[in-house]
């Protein structure tokens, strides 16, 4: 070791590490909760589902696989290729779900 | 701590180990990302799909069973810190605690494997299997529920395969470890299986409640 300090890789404690496992358990225990809500709440459920899995992704992206602790070009690296994602969606999604605005004869 | 690292090779076109090890987790991460937009494709068919056939989605889905995706989801979130684990006891350089976590990770990717067998005999039983024998009771459903569980089964049984395969990889990677290969010396190896391993557990986070938990 040049640097005499561990500047390439930090050693998560296993505490935050259990500290995200119970936090992903108990989001899980809530998304399973949320969808037994009384009521017709389709779009309220679907919401509080994807919201859910969106933190327990961020927490496992952060914690699980280090982006917290990683260099800014794992972080840029990682954050890219959700952004293409999202590309995605937001063109495919547009797409379909705005067709009915405008009808077109012989296209239902 | 430190001096376990230290033992790492450096090759000749890096600077130093942290730009080797930084260069390792990008390029795994280019990997990711290119495997985030392949499952992306699948969602975002899902997604146009389940809109615009709410109802009979929902139908369908009460033919999946949400104990057995919970319990499925508790394995593989437990998977995750176990791997986790691994990589912390690697980087630690404690070869010992490292295999026996490795180990657990390996047995718990199994058990979500053989949990989903069963469920995939269960819809074979029930003939929901899409193709010639596909049975739905409403009849008037069955074409949108066929759709439905050709996704499901194209969502899951890619997700099984991208399991198995990393099982396989952990078994390379427990033997290696255990006859003490040299390349496995510093916690590269460990850490990229587990940024793999991670993803494959992201996956299934959005997989159980799209398909498992879907409202009425």
């Amino acid at each position: 070791m040049t640097n005499g300090h561990d500047t390439h890789s930090h050693i998560v404690p296993i505490k935050v590490y259990l500290l995200v496992y119970v936090a992903l358990l108990v989001l899980l225990v809530a998304t399973v909760g949320a969808a037994y809500l009384p009521g017709h709440h389709t779009l309220l459920n679907n919401v509080i589902a994807l919201t859910i899995a969106v933190i327990k992704a961020v927490l496992v992206i952060l914690y699980f696989m280090h982006v917290r602790y990683s260099t800014r070009l794992t972080w840029l690296w990682a954050s890219a290729g959700f952004f293409w994602l999202l590309i995605m969606f937001i063109l495919t999604l547009g797409d379909y779900f705005t067709r009915h605005w405008v009808p077109v004869l012989g296209w239902e | 701590m430190v001096q376990e690292q230290a033992q790492q090779k450096l090759s000749i076109q890096f600077e130093d180990i942290a730009q080797q090890n930084e260069s390792y987790i990008v390029g795994m991460w280019t990997f990711l990302v290119t495997e985030i937009m392949f499952f992306g494709g699948l969602f975002a068919t899902y997604l146009v799909y389940r809109v615009a056939n709410q109802e009979v989605f929902w139908e369908a889905h009460r033919h999946l069973s949400i104990p057995l995706g919970f319990f499925n989801t508790c394995v593989l979130l437990t998977s995750s810190l176990t791997m986790a684990l691994t990589v912390h006891y690697s980087q630690r350089g404690l070869r010992k605690q490292q295999l026996l976590w490795l180990l657990v990770t390996m047995a718990l990717a199994c058990t979500f494997l053989v949990v989903k067998g069963f469920e995939y005999h269960h819809k074979f039983v029930e003939g929901l299997i899409p193709g010639a024998n596909f049975r739905f009771e409403p009849a008037e459903h069955m074409r949108v529920a066929q759709l439905f569980f050709s996704l499901y089964f194209a969502m899951t049984g890619l997700h099984a395969l991208h399991v198995i395969i990393g099982v396989l990889v952990m078994t390379i990677l427990a033997v290696l470890i255990a006859i003490k290969h040299p390349s496995v010396q510093d916690f590269i190896p460990i850490e990229l299986t587990g940024l793999y391993w991670h993803f494959v557990d992201i996956v299934w986070i959005f997989l159980f409640p799209l398909l498992y938990l879907i409202p009425r």
